[in-house]
């Protein structure tokens, strides 16, 4: 019988103890609050002692993501985390590895903007995470966990699903996430790699056609071909990855929209509202892009859903997405802490309270 | 006599490496850059590491070596080659990895990723093509760009008072301790070529012998750029560029050969 592990950790420290068992090859960072235990714990654990997983702490986020671009060249699982300034740095890195197909992970630990902004929660990079941050037309398949557990099971999700698309993975936490512990049960150990793709420049075998990484392309006629092809794949995306979840949306009047840590504390805020016999329910979206849009829609054509409420951590981001699903079938409304403020279970519930004239 | 009569093998001279495809540079007729880039070709044949190499090729009139090169190649974001570099170095240790850069793309945009690889000791071949100008993008000033010289961005001349000073860049980068080696080239004369090609030897073991940073730099000439025939694009060069960067060796095996006080 295989015995689980159980540890209580804190978010940033599940991050790097589940990439070390997801058999990740390299770690590429730069420290920036709130989210610099992971390059700690890599070191401290030893990283390369137990797997020969690499990990360097790079001059800035610039030259991280610029590694990370060099090692998924060459097939390799590779990670980075940072938190949103840092983010920003690494938004035309980010865009070369869409634009040339590479997998890696890549970790938003956010923090409250604009600017330097705060080292608080903040989930202000909704925008920059799903409708772009880089330049051109590529997505980023985004997870959003809710819990360390989360945080350490979508590590070697993430990675497969890079790898299953050659396409960069998000997973878009926030401070809290990083910082709270929780007990968690740790994944197993996984091989890193012993064999890479076809496409992987990592030196001709004998025999073989070369290979070569590139998002160049001079004539429009080739690049819109490209870029046809990464939109195949994100449609493929669309179908094949939508994941969230759905909390007492089976009798639910009323819908509260949340991701990540938020959706916890609105948890609450709904579970205290049905004590009182309000039919409230929570979905949250899990995969950010590709969003959850099919499922939104139909809870919008059910006839008993009166309303919606999306409730964020951010001056209202996400709602585009929710409100663009629901395409005016039914009211929503608005409810979120900014710059780093996180919201208690009564604030929520004293908003639906008010949005939904209860 | 018949064109197959030259081409036999006893009657032959010089051939074009194994390692180079048949794609037509895109480098201008005259421009140093194909030289440089078939003779990295030539020694990394001559050491038959073909297998092992992955070559870097950043933003600049470079960018489309992987067209050229009949071994893994991997295209950068400008200024970014050294952190791509590293990134697969550090996971793929045995391989021998070289990045091929403008003065642009190493000493203005990229120069933090170029200190900082050097500094680590990353052991790589860096190649380093200093023009004096932005090529690609159309003849703009370069770091390198020497005072008064004419381009698009400082058509008067460059004034150093506001522009800054001509950046002389692989001597600072010789006096941090992860670099072993830096040597400075040229590609005018068959001899001066012959010299690179050593100089590219002795990087590669040196990267082989996992002995830290080898920096091989170029001063070439842009005679697009710079507005002049390939022919006075060299006389210029060899004028103006080579008293501003003069040629040879500045650190060897780890040892600074350089004269210090030299004028620079
Ligand atoms: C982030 C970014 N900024 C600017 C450019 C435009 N750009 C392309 S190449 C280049 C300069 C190239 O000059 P150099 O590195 O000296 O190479 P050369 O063409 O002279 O060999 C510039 C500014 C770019 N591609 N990316
Ligand atoms: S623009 Fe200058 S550097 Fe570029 S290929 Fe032409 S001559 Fe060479
Ligand atoms: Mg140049």
């Amino acid at each position: 019988m295989e015995s689980k592990e159980v540890r209580l950790m804190k978010g940033n420290e599940a991050i790097a103890e589940a990439a070390i068992r997801a058999g990740a090859d390299a770690f590429y960072g730069y420290p920036i609050t709130p989210q610099t235990e992971v390059m700690e714990y890599l070191m401290e654990t030893d990283s390369y002692a137990r797997t020969g997983m690499v990990v360097l702490q790079a001059e800035s986020e610039v030259s991280a993501i610029n590694m990370v671009y060099g090692a998924a060249a060459t097939g390799h699982r590779v990670l980075t985390s940072s938190s949103s300034p840092g983010i920003s740095l690494m938004c035309e890195g980010i865009s070369y590895i869409a634009g040339a197909e590479l997998p890696c992970l890549l970790i938003n630990v956010s923090r409250g903007g604009p600017g330097l902004g705060t080292i608080q929660p903040s989930q202000a990079d909704y925008f920059q995470t799903v409708k772009g941050g880089g330049h051109g037309d590529y997505k980023l398949l985004t997870l959003a966990p809710k819990s360390v557990q989360e945080m350490a099971d979508f590590i070697a999700e993430g990675f497969d699903l890079a790898f299953k698309y050659r396409n960069p993975v998000m997973i878009l936490a926030d401070g809290a996430l990083g910082q709270m512990m929780e007990k968690i049960t740790l994944p197993e150990q996984r091989p890193r790699l012993s064999e890479y793709p076809d496409w992987a420049t990592n030196g001709t075998p004998e025999g073989k056609e070369r290979r070569f990484v590139t998002s160049l392309n001079l004539l429009p006629q080739q690049h819109e071909l490209v870029n046809q092809r990464l939109q195949a794949k994100y449609r493929q995306m669309e179908r094949e990855e939508v994941r969230f979840e759905s909390i007492m949306c089976d009798d639910a009047e009323y819908i509260v929209v949340a991701f990540g840590i938020i959706a916890r504390i609105a948890q609450k805020s709904i579970e205290q509202a049905r004590a009182k016999g309000h039919k409230i329910g929570l979905f949250r979206p899990i995969s950010l892009y590709p969003f959850p849009i099919g499922e939104i829609e139909a809870l919008s054509r059910e006839k008993r859903v009166r309303g919606f409420m999306s409730v964020e951590l951010n001056a209202g981001q996400m709602i585009e997405d929710v409100r663009l699903a629901i395409e005016g079938r039914k009211p929503i409304g608005f409810f979120g802490r900014l710059g780093g403020m996180v919201p208690t279970p009564e604030e929520i519930e004293n908003a639906l309270y008010r949005q939904f004239g209860l | 006599m018949d064109v197959k009569d030259i081409v036999k093998p006893e009657n032959l001279v010089y051939r074009k490496s194994r390692l180079m495809s048949d794609a037509t540079f895109n480098f201008c007729p005259g421009c140093g850059h194909g030289v440089v880039v078939r003779t990295i070709a030539e020694v990394i044949e001559e050491m038959g590491i073909e297998h092992d190499v992955i070559g870097i090729s950043p933003v600049g009139c470079s960018v489309f070596l992987y067209d050229f090169y009949k071994f893994d190649v991997v295209e950068a974001a400008h200024g970014r080659a050294c952190a791509v570099a590293t990134g697969i170095k550090r996971v793929q240790p045995d391989k021998y990895v070289f990045t091929y850069q403008g003065d642009g793309d190493l000493a203005a945009i990229g120069t933090g990723e170029t200190i900082h690889a050097c500094n680590r000791g990353e052991n790589l071949v860096i190649v380093f093509i200093n023009n004096g100008i932005y090529g690609m993008t159309g003849g703009q000033m370069a770091p390198t760009t020497l005072e008064g010289m004419k381009t698009t961005t400082c058509p008067r001349g460059r004034d150093v008072k506001t522009m800054g000073y001509p950046l002389n860049i692989t001597p600072l980068l010789a006096q941090l301790d992860g670099v072993c080696y830096v040597t400075r080239h040229s590609v005018h004369t068959p001899a001066n070529v012959r010299k690179l090609k050593k100089a590219f030897r002795q990087a590669f073991e040196n990267q082989r012998d996992k002995k830290g940073t080898s920096i091989v730099e170029v001063v070439s000439n842009c005679n697009s750029g710079w507005g002049l025939t390939p022919k006075a694009a060299n006389d210029w060069m060899i004028e103006n560029m080579f008293k501003k960067y003069p040629l040879g060796d500045m650190k060897v095996d780890g040892k600074l050969v350089m004269d210090m006080n030299a004028p620079r």
